[in-house]
């Protein structure tokens, strides 16, 4: 087997110290120091990853998937994580998408400016006082008598939870997303008399196509991983799904409570849930990747 | 000779910026007619204006009257007003993710057309028109971002011809583009003006005296000097042209 082979990186270097050789001195000192710091970065990545790897192989089984969190499985926990972030994504892609169009398309002006500053902030927001926010909203909403007070801690409240972190994400890579088509590309469209909402809507939106599908990706990643705002909304169940206003569970809260658990199994099952959680969200990020690779993305209206 | 285009006292602004001043000009029908003048003369802003293209950039204005067949372009649709005026941009601006036969079809399939029949005619006649059916004809499928820079120039000029426009803009279309390329572009617009009226932004003398019936030569957003392009060129009326025509500045 051949060996790899690493350049040298003393190759090249003068033992002298006039201009040119103080100048390669300093190159070699720089490229040193960003390597380290390549390493320094790398370290918590590779650990989490492969302590999670070593550690949660142990606890993956077939019965593993298929339990419910009662009985030390997270099949409940996936499919809690699958239905709340499928609802979260039903009401902030749209929301967000369109909100994103709006911004890129029709914001530039002071009402523009004013909701990017809002959304921004929203985006900035620290995903536990969302969770007291939904949490005290739906509690002060069945005081009044408008909701049910089973909502407090349920489905339908981690839903909110999670779309009102996403939506301002999904808006904000939306708007990216679009305003990357430049502004040749429009004005190709608008000398041909094609009228602007048109030009949007078959020109604009299919060119930004691979940005906005990769936006969407990344906002259910981020949410997919969210626990504490689900701590106070979701809350958690040992059972699987039995209706929109009961609590969920899901596999961050699984992991938080099995973590804590001082039972060894259970610690060991947090290790297999967070296994799994970073495996859904790392195909979500490298099928995102690939999206945005492809060259005739979504937009590539055939004839 | 048939008058189809003639600008009134046309001045455009960006912002405060004055980007043309007081310019009154006349394009005649079947007729290549060129604009000179150095970068930022305000070339481009005059045939944008012809257009309303100019408009859609924020904070753009213009005053003054742009004529087709005698009537005020501003006072009608911009939308109707580009399909009869069609424009060529400097740089090839391919829709990137079309393919080449949805490229030349878009002004029609994206105004609605869905008749396969009158779309796979209007490609045909436009790539042939634009003298590239030939280089294509296997590849209608293929991105048309895939082509190569003057085949992508010449395929925009191709979807400019699909909605048959009356009067076609051309700005700066071979700046980006190599000698050969340049030669079959040129050979296309004088072909062009069989059935349209075609006006050109240059900065490259030689290729208006080598196309255009006639030339316009702008200095700082204002109209210097107007005439049939032998003329132009041989007998300049003006000090300012004939300094830049002979290359003394600019």
């Amino acid at each position: 087997m051949k060996l790899p082979k690493f350049p040298n990186p003393f190759r090249g270097l003068p033992l002298r110290f006039d201009r040119e050789g103080r100048r390669l001195w300093k190159d070699f000192g720089m490229s040193i120091a960003a390597f380290v710091c390549v390493v320094i970065a790398l370290v918590p990545l590779g650990s989490i990853l492969i302590e999670a790897a070593v550690r949660g192989l142990q606890a993956i089984g077939p019965s593993f998937f298929l339990l419910d969190t009662a009985y030390g499985g997270i099949g409940n926990a996936i499919q809690g994580t699958l239905i709340l972030v499928a609802f979260a994504s039903a009401i902030s892609l749209p929301v967000g998408i369109l909100t994103g169009i709006y911004l890129s398309e029709f914001g530039k002006n002071r009402f523009g400016d004013a909701i990017r500053f809002f959304v921004d902030v929203m985006t900035q927001i620290p995903s536990i006082v969302v969770g007291i926010f939904v949490y005290s909203l739906i509690l002060l909403l069945s005081v009044s008598g408008i909701v049910s007070v089973r909502l407090v801690f349920s489905a339908v409240a981690g839903t909110i939870a999670l779309a009102t972190i996403m939506i301002p994400f999904v808006a904000r890579t939306a708007e990216e997303a679009l305003r990357l088509v430049s502004v040749s590309t429009r004005e190709a469209a608008l000398a041909l008399g094609i009228p602007r909402h048109r030009m949007i809507l078959r020109v604009v939106l299919p060119t930004g196509a691979s940005g906005l599908v990769t936006g969407a990706l990344l906002g259910v990643a981020r949410v997919g991983g969210e626990t504490a705002p689900l701590l106070m909304t979701a809350y958690g169940s040992g059972f699987g799904f039995s209706g929109l206003d009961q609590p969920v569970e899901s596999l961050p809260h699984t992991i938080y409570t099995f973590a804590l658990s001082p039972y060894t199994g259970q610690n060991q099952a947090a290790w297999g849930a967070s296994l799994v959680l970073v495996l859904m969200m790392l195909m979500i990020s490298v099928f995102s990747r690939l999206l945005l690779r492809s060259r005739y993305p979504l937009g590539g209206a055939g004839r | 000779m048939t008058l189809k285009v003639r600008t009134e006292h046309l001045s455009a602004w960006y912002g405060a910026k004055r980007g043309i001043e007081d310019i009154s000009l006349d394009f005649e029908e079947h007729a290549v007619t060129a604009i000179i003048g150095p970068s930022g003369c305000g070339k481009s802003t005059l045939i944008r204006c012809m257009n309303r293209l100019h408009e859609v950039i924020p904070k753009a204005r213009s005053e003054g009257k742009v004529l087709l067949d005698g009537e005020d372009i501003y006072a009608l649709s911009a939308v109707s007003v580009r399909r009869r005026i069609g424009m060529v941009f400097q740089k090839a601006n391919p829709f990137p993710t079309m393919s080449v036969y949805d490229n030349v079809s878009a002004g029609l399939r994206l105004n609605g057309v869905r008749d396969r029949k009158r779309l796979d005619e209007t490609v045909l006649r436009s790539l042939k028109h634009a003298a590239l059916w030939d280089e294509v004809r296997d590849s209608l499928d293929a991105p048309g971002v895939s082509l190569s820079g003057g085949q992508q120039q010449r395929l925009c000029i191709a979807r400019a011809l699909a909605v048959e426009p009356e009067v076609l803009l051309m700005d700066e279309p071979c700046s980006a583009l190599d000698p050969i390329a340049t030669a079959k572009i040129e050979d296309l617009i004088f072909d062009l003006k069989k059935e349209y009226t075609v006006v050109v932004v240059t900065h490259n003398m030689q290729q208006a005296a080598r196309v255009a019936d006639y030339t316009a030569f702008l200095y700082l957003g204002k109209l210097i000097e107007v005439n049939r392009t032998r003329e132009l060129f041989e007998r300049p009326a003006q000090d300012l042209t004939e300094k830049y025509i002979t290359g003394r500045f600019g």
